[in-house]
């Protein structure tokens, strides 16, 4: 027989150790579709490591991958850290996106050095209202966030094909559904000459900092973190818990509107349909490896980025479906999750019939 | 208005009512029988996808289509076992794992649909299901042709509707389901087995969700595209609650939704030229979040949902 006991004092090397492992495991995990499409696995994760370290280029690509990353890893990490199911990220980072190109594309005439400022204050407003309209649905009505943030997804994506078909549709465009270019004054300027990586990745480690400083040290991250972890407790100390979950829906769908920001005006320059491939689900992995921390956040979105672009540069030069990647993020989430699972509880043996 | 009527005496409006609501009927018994054991399974929308793939595929590989229904229907339980061993003995958030066995089960079936077929451009495909014709049953006025243009899967969604009724509330077996789901405790002190329970209701709940996704393959479709299945899981963890976890109040949900999805793309040709095409697309998938705000404030939820049960634990 065996029997699950909790453990009394876990230990602080499974926080760090947990998330590493899961890593470790998932890509050591990825040799089987690797032999499965008849490929080295050896071979393929030289092509790999080379794909994200080998050049300043490969790294700089790899932090570009890893600023939307942070983004909604930080709006998965803080709401569900109140227990407030933002599935969401993906409807609200567009939400950000065509705020960002409404505003920056020239449409309305503003002078050249607000229009940045501007531009990711009105985007992280679009994602706020993204993610405050369903946690109304759900503080009013007691419709699950869950459902209603994943319904959103669907719904802002047609909004958005509607919005690139007609007002927001370039008359440069030759008929394409994309938006006219982000003004120049507009621009998240790029970091480095001749390299992708753009100064939202600085926005992105600012936040960052300061969602770990708020979270550990202020009073508004008690209350949150007394909301997540019992509600009705909360409550009962005096917590308004309706207005601590509309703060941080706010927060949390501002961050995944400036990930849509950050990819428009710092990579793009223009918004098309296919802006993000799935960086709001994305966003729930990185928080869940990071263990719902801010700096860890960071780490996290670091790890998958390189996941991505080590698959990509893998997949070019080997043949292999660059949904590899795809697969090996999938398995590292749900390898954190049994990992959470050993670090809380031990599994004892217990010889014979002992109820 | 008169259009409005006229669209709704059609009998092809109420055949492709029937075949819209056909994947949806599949998809919310499926979570029925999984939130009624106290289990949410997010895995829904990358079972889906994993019964698209693996249906068609077998089908492809010369399986026959009953044959791709079994292999179909297995590969659903195979990721209903992951998300029942992540949730029930180990008593994980059902939330995140739910949404782990999407992405995971996505990412498999896309890896090896691409790895099986490297370099297509227009998928390849299968002889689908064709419509059962009954020779005097067809020819009945209006029924006939609402009913007789179904595929055998539809029949099959249809079958499983009075099934899982059946079992639900005729059987020892759905008492006990039903009970693992409002207090675990007292089924344990009947000396049953709460984590047999709810694995199998998982399963049995998975397995039928693939059937959602191999119809889009075998019958409404002939192949298998990316993104084809379209958040159909979604709406249908919606529509469960709208149906308040009851198999016939689920038929009437799926069949109210494919009804309107149906209409949806009837106006769409009849006033395209007034209104832009995607506010129609957007149609579906507000109608979920509308039908769960009406349902929600009175939905009695299984009461042990999403709360974890260990064997010796009060």
């Amino acid at each position: 027989m065996i029997r699950i006991e909790p453990r009394e004092n876990p230990s602080r090397v499974f926080a760090v150790g947990i998330p590493i492992l899961s890593a470790v495991i998932s890509l050591a995990f990825a040799a089987i579709p690797l032999l499965a499409a008849g490929a080295n696995p050896i071979t393929a994760y030289g092509e790999m490591i080379k794909g994200v370290f080998g050049s300043v280029f490969a790294v700089s690509e790899m932090l570009t991958r890893a600023t939307p990353l942070i983004f909604t890893g930080l709006a998965a990490a803080l709401a569900f850290r109140a227990k407030l199911w933002n599935i969401g990220a993906e409807g609200q980072l567009y939400l950000g996106a065509i705020a960002a190109v409404a505003i920056g594309s020239g449409v309305l005439d503003i002078s050249g050095i607000l229009l940045l400022p501007l531009i990711i204050v009105l985007g992280a407003a679009a994602g706020a209202a993204g993610m405050m309209a369903p946690t109304y649905l759900k503080v009013r009505f007691g419709a699950d966030e869950v459902v209603t943030t994943l319904l959103l997804n669907f719904i802002i994506l047609i909004f958005l094909q509607m919005m690139l078909e007609g007002p927001l549709q370039d008359p440069m465009g030759l008929g394409w559904p994309q938006s006219a270019p982000v003004l120049d004054q507009g621009v998240l300027p790029p970091l480095m000459d001749r390299m992708r990586v753009h100064s939202g990745l600085i926005l992105a480690l600012v936040l960052a900092a300061i969602a770990q400083f708020m979270l550990a040290r202020s009073v508004w991250g008690f209350k949150l973190r007394a909301v997540g972890e019992n509600a009705a407790a909360a409550r009962h100390a005096g917590i308004n818990v309706r207005r601590s979950l509309f703060g941080v829906a706010a927060i949390s769908g501002a961050l995944a509107g400036l990930a849509g920001v950050s990819e428009v005006a710092g990579l793009k320059g223009y918004l098309t349909a296919d802006l993000s491939p799935g960086f709001g689900y994305t966003g729930i992995v990185v928080a869940m490896l990071a263990g719902l921390s801010p700096v860890g956040v960071v780490i996290a979105a670091l790890f998958i980025a390189s996941v991505f672009v080590g698959a990509d540069s893998m997949s070019r030069a080997m043949g292999v479906s660059s949904f590899l990647a795809d697969l090996v993020v999938s398995m590292s989430l749900l390898c954190v999750l049994v990992g959470g699972f050993l670090a809380k509880y031990r599994i004892l043996r217990t010889k014979g019939a002992t109820a | 208005m008169m259009d409005l009527l006229n669209i709704l005496m059609t009998e092809s409006f109420w055949a492709a009512s029937l075949r819209i609501a056909t994947p949806l009927i599949f998809g919310v018994l499926g979570a029925l029988i999984c939130e009624r054991a106290g289990v949410l399974n997010l895995g829904i929308e990358g079972i889906f996808v994993v019964g698209a793939m693996c249906g068609w595929m077998a089908v492809w590989l010369g399986a026959g289509l009953w044959g791709g229904v079994l292999v179909a229907a297995l590969a659903g339980a195979f990721f209903g076992l992951l998300h029942a061993i992540l949730t029930v003995p180990l008593g994980l958030s059902q939330h995140v794992s739910g949404l782990g066995i999407t992405l995971f089960a996505t990412s498999v079936s896309y890896y090896t649909y691409r790895t099986a077929l490297p370099d297509v451009s227009s998928p390849p495909r299968i002889e689908p299901f064709r419509a059962l014709d009954i020779p005097i049953l067809s020819d009945l006025p209006f029924l006939g042709p609402v009913l007789f243009q179904q595929t055998a899967l539809t029949w099959l969604a249809l079958l499983m509707v009075a099934l899982v009724w059946y079992v639900m509330n005729r059987t020892a077996l759905g008492v006990a389901i039903k009970a693992v789901g409002d207090n675990p405790g007292s089924v344990d002190a009947q000396g049953l087995s709460v984590y047999g329970l709810r694995m199998g209701a998982i399963l049995a709940g998975s397995a039928l969700m693939a059937l959602g996704g191999a119809f889009l393959t075998m019958s409404a479709f002939d192949a298998f595209f990316f993104g084809m299945v379209n958040g159909r899981g979604w709406v249908c963890i919606a529509l469960v609650i709208f149906a308040s976890w009851r198999p016939g109040k689920a038929l009437l949900g799926a069949l109210l939704f494919g009804a309107f999805d149906a209409l949806q793309v009837r106006l769409q040709t009849e006033m395209g030229a007034l209104v832009p095409g995607q506010v129609f697309l957007m149609a579906p998938y507000i109608l979920s979040i509308i039908a769960l705000v009406i349902a929600a404030r009175s939905a009695d939820y299984p009461r042990a949902l999403l709360t974890p049960w260990f064997k010796g634990q009060r």
